[in-house]
This record gives structure tokens, sequence and C-alpha cells, in this order.
């Protein structure tokens, strides 16, 4: 596990063991915030400040806490990155921190976050974990930018709807209306969109790779063996 | 002596799913001819646009799934799907809400979930609900019945009621008037006893069961579903407890007719889409539990729910609602209704573990 490489844990994390699309962890802030794009990108990177933080403290302490004590202490860690998160939100976008609400407190239980301590920077040196921790929550954060992206589009017919809690004053006209004012599709905003977008991404996925297999399959023609027979008479067409 | 080679059973049921699904249609008649009769060209116009939507989308799905197109349309039960939908949205609704719905409930509720046979949900009413929550104001507004308009005027014609659906026929300066459903009056009343609301209320006082023209919009259905059910298209057992159990609680809670009452079992059972579902969308083989006892059970939770959502919900009907929550229940419903088997002594459950 150690001499993992960079390149292979960016894959891990934004691809191949995504959190959001393969572990399937931490459903509930994607289903329940992805309404739009700035809630979305939100909660991301809060999630991915928590993740990166989190394996960073949990790897520099791996060989101090016992197995008894490990899943306790994980968890504190976590919690205190997210109450500093919490802090930092109140003080730099507080209407998107109230708006995401009881959401953000709630990273805590997000078991992506604990899952990666354990099952990786409880394992490896703090390098790698944190690199780590920047994948896996970009992977994260990434499938919650598609979902409220399509979500913000099919449900409200805008896009980059109240960017500027985010991005300050400059964002105020990012707003686009792509289908007109009055557009409104109420069930792609509601749980049931959040489901479905998140169902056929993850089809997606698969359907991609499905077909990246049967590339490399067919791409590597495989030798046939046996005895090969030599034409002599005729001509070759 | 030729011996011929047959196993057993050797009786040919005569029905299979096209059959099925054509009679089905066939009993839509009525009831779409009362619709019709009372609210006007709408209903046809829904249909007619749902059909067209429907197959197209079957048509699509089948052709990426690799499926062999014309086989699976032969079963006509994409087109039963876009029918009950037709049926079941307000007359003169908007074409894109018709299209929005039918490409929903065949694409995503049915054929996404593997198709017919496979589907948890009954398609149209995932249609319908889909419909519902987006777009509230269009998916309420009914057309008034055609009793209920003033003097000398009538509803659209043909060309009129096409031109309200399809915007881009020019329709200017047509109009057709909305009324609210006789449940959603009733829901809305609070301060008249029912007997003060049934005159005062032109709605209720020029009908004799339920509504004007809801009544027999609904005796439509009854009559349709009484002939599937003479045709042994599907048991009376679930349609039965379905409106059994609605009659039962429509009187538990009549309250004497008080201002508070929740209407008479007979507002219940002829207004709204009562008999559309209980024989049309009840029944459906594949979304329902599958014994005759589950069948039971399932039509009377479904009978119980409407009556819930319709007392105490915010919507004024419930069939959708209703059967998409039982739909949910069905498997857990067959799982202890398992029918004993012939030659033992008692049923076993489906998820009992071999000795």
């Amino acid at each position: 596990m150690t001499d993992m490489s960079y390149r292979e844990i960016t894959n891990n994390g934004l691809w191949k063991n995504n959190p959001a699309l393969v572990q399937l962890l931490g459903l509930c802030p994607l289903l329940a915030v992805t309404g739009s794009v700035v809630n979305a990108l939100g909660l991301g990177l809060a999630t991915m400040l928590v993740l990166t933080g989190s394996n960073i403290v949990v790897s520099l302490i791996r060989k101090q806490v016992s197995d008894a004590v490990k899943i306790p202490a994980f968890v504190m860690i976590i919690a205190t990155f997210t109450t500093c998160t919490e802090l930092l939100m109140q003080a730099f976008t507080y209407e998107l921190y109230l708006i995401l609400g009881i959401f953000i407190p709630l990273i805590v239980t997000n078991c992506a976050i604990l899952g990666r301590a354990e099952a990786f920077a409880s394992k490896n040196n703090v390098r790698a974990s944190a690199m780590d921790g920047l994948m896996m929550g970009a992977g994260f954060g990434l499938v919650l930018l598609v979902i409220g992206t399509i979500r913000e589009i099919l449900g409200s017919g805008t896009l980059f709807d109240n960017m500027h809690l985010i991005f300050g004053p400059v964002a105020e006209n990012w707003t686009l209306h792509l289908f007109g004012e009055g557009y409104g599709f109420l069930v792609a905003v509601l749980p049931p969109g959040a489901f479905l977008v998140a169902g056929m991404l993850i089809a997606l996925k698969n359907v991609i790779d499905d077909r990246v297999e049967h590339h490399r399959a067919t791409k590597r023609a495989p030798v046939i063996k046996g005895a090969k027979r030599v034409r002599t008479t005729g001509t070759v067409s | 002596m030729a011996l011929l080679k047959l196993t057993s059973p050797h009786a040919h049921g005569t029905q299979n799913t096209a059959n099925v699904m054509q009679l089905v249609l066939l009993a839509t008649i009525p009831g779409l001819l009362a619709l019709t009769a009372f609210f006007g060209w709408g209903s046809l116009i829904n249909i007619v646009i749902a059909g067209i939507v429907a197959v197209g989308c079957e048509a699509a799905v089948m052709g990426l799934r690799k499926r062999p197109i014309m086989f699976y349309l032969g079963d006509y039960s994409a087109l039963v799907t876009a029918v009950l939908l037709g049926l079941a949205l307000p007359p003169l609704a908007p074409w894109w809400l018709i299209l929005v719905g039918t490409s929903f409930a065949i694409v995503i509720a049915k054929n996404l979930y593997g198709g017919l046979g496979y589907n948890p949900f009954n398609p149209a009413m995932v249609g319908y609900v889909v419909l519902l929550i987006s777009f509230p104001v269009q998916m309420t507004a009914w057309p008034a019945p055609l009793p209920l308009y003033p003097d000398g005027e009538s509803f659209p014609g043909l060309w009129q009621s096409l031109q309200m659906v399809l915007p881009f026929l020019h329709a200017e300066g047509i109009d057709a008037f909305t009324a609210a459903t006789p449940l959603d009056t009733f829901k809305h009343n609070t301060g008249f006893l029912v007997d003060q609301l049934y005159q005062k209320d032109p709605l209720y006082s020029r009908a004799s069961l339920a509504g004007v023209g809801w009544e027999w919009v609904n005796l439509g259905f009854l009559a349709g579903g009484c002939f599937l059910l003479y045709r042994k298209v599907f048991t009376w057992h679930a349609p039965v407890a379905m409106l059994g159990a609605l009659a039962l609680c429509s009187t538990l809670f009549y309250d004497g007719g008080s201002s508070s009452s929740h209407g008479s079992p007979l507002l219940h059972l002829f207004s709204g889409a009562t008999m559309l579902g209980a024989f049309f969308i009840v029944t459906d083989p594949v979304t329902s539990a599958t014994s005759n006892r589950g069948r039971l059970i399932y039509g009377a939770l479904i009978g119980i729910l409407i009556f819930i959502i319709r007392s105490w919900g915010n919507y004024p009907d419930a069939i959708a609602f209703a059967v998409l929550l039982m739909n949910f229940a069905a498997p857990l419903i067959d799982n202890y209704t398992l029918p004993r088997t012939y030659g033992h002594k008692k049923s076993r459950r489906a998820t009992e573990k071999k000795d």
C-alpha cells in the first residue's frame, strides 16, 4: 500500500474508486445539497478541506494511536476540522453557511471521510495521505458539482445562480437563464431528482468503464497458437 | 397408433399480453366518452399526443437496447400507459406537459427498470406524480363540466381545443372555463353543512350521485371495469377491496354531514379518479400484489391511503400517490401472503430457508 504512486492515488480518487460514484459514501449531502451549483461547490470545497486536513493529521499520529481508541480519535480529528470549516464559512461566506445549514456540521458523519482515515491515512505516510485526501475530496466535490449543474439546469433553468455567495460581488451577474424566465421543473430540484441524476451518473461511469475495458480487450489481439499451414497452390487474393 | 408426445398442461390460455392490453384499451372507451361529453375534446387530444410520444419513446429505447422494436410495440403496453396517463391528465393541458409526463413514464419509470414486467411502479402514475409535483398549476386546472357553462356557451370545439393545446397554432381569444372539482370544492368547504353545500353549489345540486359530469365519468370507468372483470382480465379482489375500504373510511368519517365532514361515500366513490384507479391502475398485474389474498390487502390499503390523503393531505385527489406508495409495499405483501401449494399443509414464506 505504502508505495502507491501519486498517479495511482489521483486516479483512485477522481475515477476508479470515486467516493460518490463507486464507494457510494456520503450520499446524504450528495443528495441533499446538490440543488444548485453554488450549494454543491460550497459543500464540495468544505468536504475536501476536512478530508485533506483529517487525512494529514491521522497520518501524523498513526503510529501513536492504538487500535482500541483509533475510531474515537479519528472522529475527534474530523470533528475538529469540521468545526474549523464551519467557523471559516461563518466568517467568509455567511449566507452560504445559512443555506447549507445542518449539512456543514454533518460533514463529521460523512463516512467517506472516516473511511479514508481508516483505510488510507492510518496506513500511509503524510504526503501520500494528504494527496489521497485531496483527490478523494476532489472526486467527491466534482461529482457534487456535476449533479448540482445538471439539477440546476433541469430544475430551475439557470446556471451559476447566486455564485456571489462564494466568489463575492464579482459573480453577481454570472447567472445564466438557459430557458428564459418562468421555467421550472420542480422534480429535478426535489430529492427524487437527486436520486435520478446520481443513478444516471453511476450508470454513465459504468458504461464508460465497460467501453474502455472492451476497447482494451480488442486492441490486444490474441496470438493464435497451434500449427500453421503454408499455402502451396493457387494465388492469394 | 401414433402417440403424440404432449406434456401437461394441455389447455391453452387465450390471453396473451397484446390481447389483454387491447381489452384494457377497449374498456376505457365508456369513460373516455363521458370525459369528452362533459369536458370537451381535451382528453381525446391528450390520449393522441400521449400515444404518439409513448410509442416513439418505446421504439427509441428498444432501439437503443438493441431489442426487436416491432415485437415490443406489438404488446400495446406503451399505448395502455399513454391512454391511462392521457385520461388522468386534465383536458386541454399544454402539449409539453403531456410530452414530459409520457416520456418520463415510458423511459424512466418503465424502461430504465427493465421494461414491461420489471417496473416496480405503475408508469402512468409515476408520470402523473412527476407532473403534479413539478407543475401544480397546470395539473390542477380542470375545465368546468358542460352543464356548468353559462347559458348558450359550450366548450371549445375540436380545432379550438387543438389550438389551445398546441399554442403554435395561433390561439388567440379562445378560453375555456376552469372550475374546482367536486373533491376540491369539498376540501375547501369550511362554513357549510354538507346539505347546505349541496344546495348552494350547482356542481352538486345538479348532480344525482357526486358531482356534475364526474359521476358519469366514474360510471363510465366502472362499466369498463365490469367488462374487464367479465372477460377475466383481472380478479375482483383488488378493486373491490379498494372501493370497499374507501367507502368504509368515508362512512366512518362522514360526521353526520357537518361542516367538517370529509364527504359522503358516494362523493368519494364517484368523483375524482376513483373508478379509473380502481379498475385500471390498481389492477396492473406487474406492480400489484400477486395472490388473491395479497390483492385484497393491497387494494384495501390503497383505499385507506386514498381517503387519508384526500381528507388530510395537501392534494385534492390521491389515487396516484396511494398507488405508488403501495407499489413499494407490494413485494412485502407478496412475501407474507404466499398461497398454499397444492399438496402442502400450509404455505411458506418466500424468504424462508429450506431446512
